[in-house]
């Protein structure tokens, strides 16, 4: 059998749950979030007590271990979140085994035949996961979620933990404030790279950024020089963007920058450099100075809509 | 205070990945090197906490004989001294990797006193395997919080703070603890040439521990598809803009 961590109700925990399903045989679920509907599974196995109030990573970890003694799931599964990978990481040092993060693809057996995501997704490794009990995450977006109906046995328990458990855990939550268009969550985002030349290169970015009820990105040369903050920053070590239209100005397009960018339905990139990388990663480029290209394109989006509204 | 901070040296890849013939490796005989934004960020926090409250700063890696190149950018930025356990070109499993540091914390500790804090990257750049800080800190019975944006030593406790969504969620950790961060903790400087010159000088304590057999067992390297497309070009100067524009109206933006 194989046991999922279901951390709450979302699609993340809907692909772990279908790339369990896939391992074969009987499939398990765990959650310390006494709100996750889980359905489709054999039995949802629910941690109780003051230590599951606030986020604790080590205690929903023990609670993981406690479950993973008494059933020997052949696997344990979670979602390829920062939080997915912590839990099972803490899991990982508690039982002395080994963990494999992000993985597209697993093939049972002994060992395991697992494909992970290296490089933020810009590359991947096939590998061999040992272990008496395989520990792994599914990267976010690769296997497609599916709702599968069924109310499951619900087991409650209370596991037994220690002292160094409750230590770490969210005592606080601060809440943002309320801004513009979230970049991870836009249906456009309009970048600049290093090719904005100075901060103030950023104005016609902004302006088109606004014409489309879009983001404005940037590369890490731009963060790097202080021009944006690292909120902006799209890429490996940025925010994962997902737009309807990705539109990359100035950006030579790095591996760690398009591993950023991945989810993007369609790229634009505007370019004076007709041999710049990105361009294999683009689906459409104008070639030219960004300073001229990008107001240009502003001016047309405003003939647009006043003929829309003329028109209507 | 005294603060450690551990970095891996990865190549710096440009706009494509090229592997070696046997897969085992991405190709860099043309690469220069580096380490993850993340870990840098570890890096710059370590030397301000260490200028603010005195105290010994230590870079710790585990890599091949050039990683000592890593070490040096380390203590330019204003880091006092390096550990360097030399490995063979062999890539280390992450438990091998954590094992490694551990044996190398516990000698270091021995002589000189306890780490107060221990800084990892969240991930590493290359293998991206988001467990090496929690395994050592179980190793050593410490606390660890991952994915931080904030890190404030408040006396006998570390207040962290990671980026959710919605907001900020805070920990406060008794110390010594460990910690991983994430780019955007804060914004590193860029080394003088003064200090790039002083890191020439500072010590390098250097060992070669043996790899123990991988458990989490590289079998090969894949370039995922999608690299290789054709962009299509929608015009040249501000003359793309209309076309540009009709891409985009079919997209349904406009
Ligand atoms: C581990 C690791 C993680 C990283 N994570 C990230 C990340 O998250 N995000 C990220 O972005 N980078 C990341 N990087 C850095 C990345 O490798 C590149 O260095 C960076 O993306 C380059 O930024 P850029 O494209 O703006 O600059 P450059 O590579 O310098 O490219 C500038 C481009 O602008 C074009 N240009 C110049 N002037 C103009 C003009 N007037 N009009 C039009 N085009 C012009 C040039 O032709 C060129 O293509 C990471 C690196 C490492 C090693
Ligand atoms: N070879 C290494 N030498 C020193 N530190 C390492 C090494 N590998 C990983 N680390 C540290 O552990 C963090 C997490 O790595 P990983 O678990 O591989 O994602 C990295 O960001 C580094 O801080």
């Amino acid at each position: 059998m194989v046991l999922v961590y279901v951390e709450e109700p979302s699609e993340l925990g809907q692909q772990a749950l279908a790339f369990a399903r896939e391992l074969g045989g009987p499939v398990h679920a765990f959650t310390a979030d006494v709100t996750a509907p889980v359905e489709g599974v054999e039995t949802l196995y629910v941690a109780e007590g003051d230590a599951f109030a606030s986020y604790a990573p080590a205690a929903i970890a023990q609670a993981l271990v406690e479950l993973v003694e008494r059933l020997s799931p052949a696997a344990v599964v979670a979602a390829g979140t920062e939080r997915g990978n912590e839990v099972l990481a803490h899991v990982a040092a508690k039982l002395d085994l080994p963990f494999s993060a992000n993985c597209v693809a697993a093939t049972t057996g002994d060992p395991f035949l697992v494909t992970r995501v290296r490089w933020g997704g810009s590359l991947l490794e096939e590998a061999h996961l040992h272990g008496n009990v395989k520990l792994l995450t599914v990267q976010p977006h690769v296997v497609a979620a599916e709702e599968r109906a069924g109310e499951p046995a619900v087991e409650r328990f209370t596991p037994a933990l220690s002292e160094a458990d409750l230590v770490v855990r969210v005592v606080e939550r601060v809440p943002a404030a309320a801004g513009g268009v979230s970049l991870a969550e836009a249906k456009v985002v309009v970048s600049c790279g290093r090719g904005a030349g100075s901060p103030e290169g950023f104005g016609i970015i902004e302006e088109l950024a606004g014409l489309l009820g879009g983001a404005v990105g940037c590369s890490r040369a731009v963060t790097m020089a202080g021009w944006r903050p690292h909120t902006d920053q799209v890429g490996q070590t940025g925010t994962k963007i997902a737009p309807d239209i990705y539109i990359a100005c100035g950006i030579s397009g790095a591996t760690q920058h398009m591993a950023g960018c991945k989810g993007a339905k369609a790229i634009l990139a505007v370019n004076t450099d007709p041999e710049a990388p990105i361009l294999a990663s683009a689906d459409y480029a104008a070639i030219g100075d960004l300073h001229e290209v990008v107001p240009a394109i502003s001016a047309e989006i405003r003939k647009a809509q006043a003929q829309k509204a003329g028109r209507g | 205070m005294r603060i450690l901070v551990c970095v891996k040296r990865v190549p710096l890849t440009g706009g494509k990945i090229v592997l070696t013939e046997d897969a085992q490796a991405i190709e860099t005989r043309h690469l220069g090197f580096t380490i993850s934004p993340h870990e840098e960020c570890g890096v710059e926090e370590a030397v301000r906490l260490i200028e603010a409250s005195g105290g010994e700063s230590v870079v710790l890696t585990l890599g091949p004989p050039e990683a000592v190149e890593q070490l040096r950018d380390a203590m330019a930025l204003g880091i006092d001294r390096a550990v360097h356990l030399v490995s063979d070109v062999e890539e280390w499993d992450p438990q091998a990797t954590a094992g490694a540091i551990v044996e190398a914390i516990r000698a270091d500790e021995a002589a000189n006193g306890p780490f107060d804090l221990v800084f990892f990257g969240n991930e590493s750049a290359d293998a991206g395997n988001y467990q090496v800080g929690i395994r050592v800190a179980y190793a050593l019975g410490r606390p660890v919080v991952t994915g931080l944006k904030g890190v404030a030593v408040e006396g006998d406790v570390v207040r962290c703070e990671q980026e959710v969504s919605g907001g900020r969620d805070v920990y406060v950790l008794p110390l010594p603890a460990v910690v991983t961060v994430l780019e955007g903790l804060n914004l590193p400087r860029y080394p003088s040439v003064p200090a790039k010159l002083r890191a020439q000088r500072k010590p390098v304590e250097a060992s070669s521990p043996t790899r123990p057999s991988s458990k989490l067992e590289k079998v090969r390297l894949v370039v995922p598809e999608g690299q290789g497309k054709e962009a299509v070009i929608l015009g040249h100067g501000p003359e793309a803009a209309p076309a540009v524009v009709e891409m985009l109206q079919q997209i349904g933006v406009v």
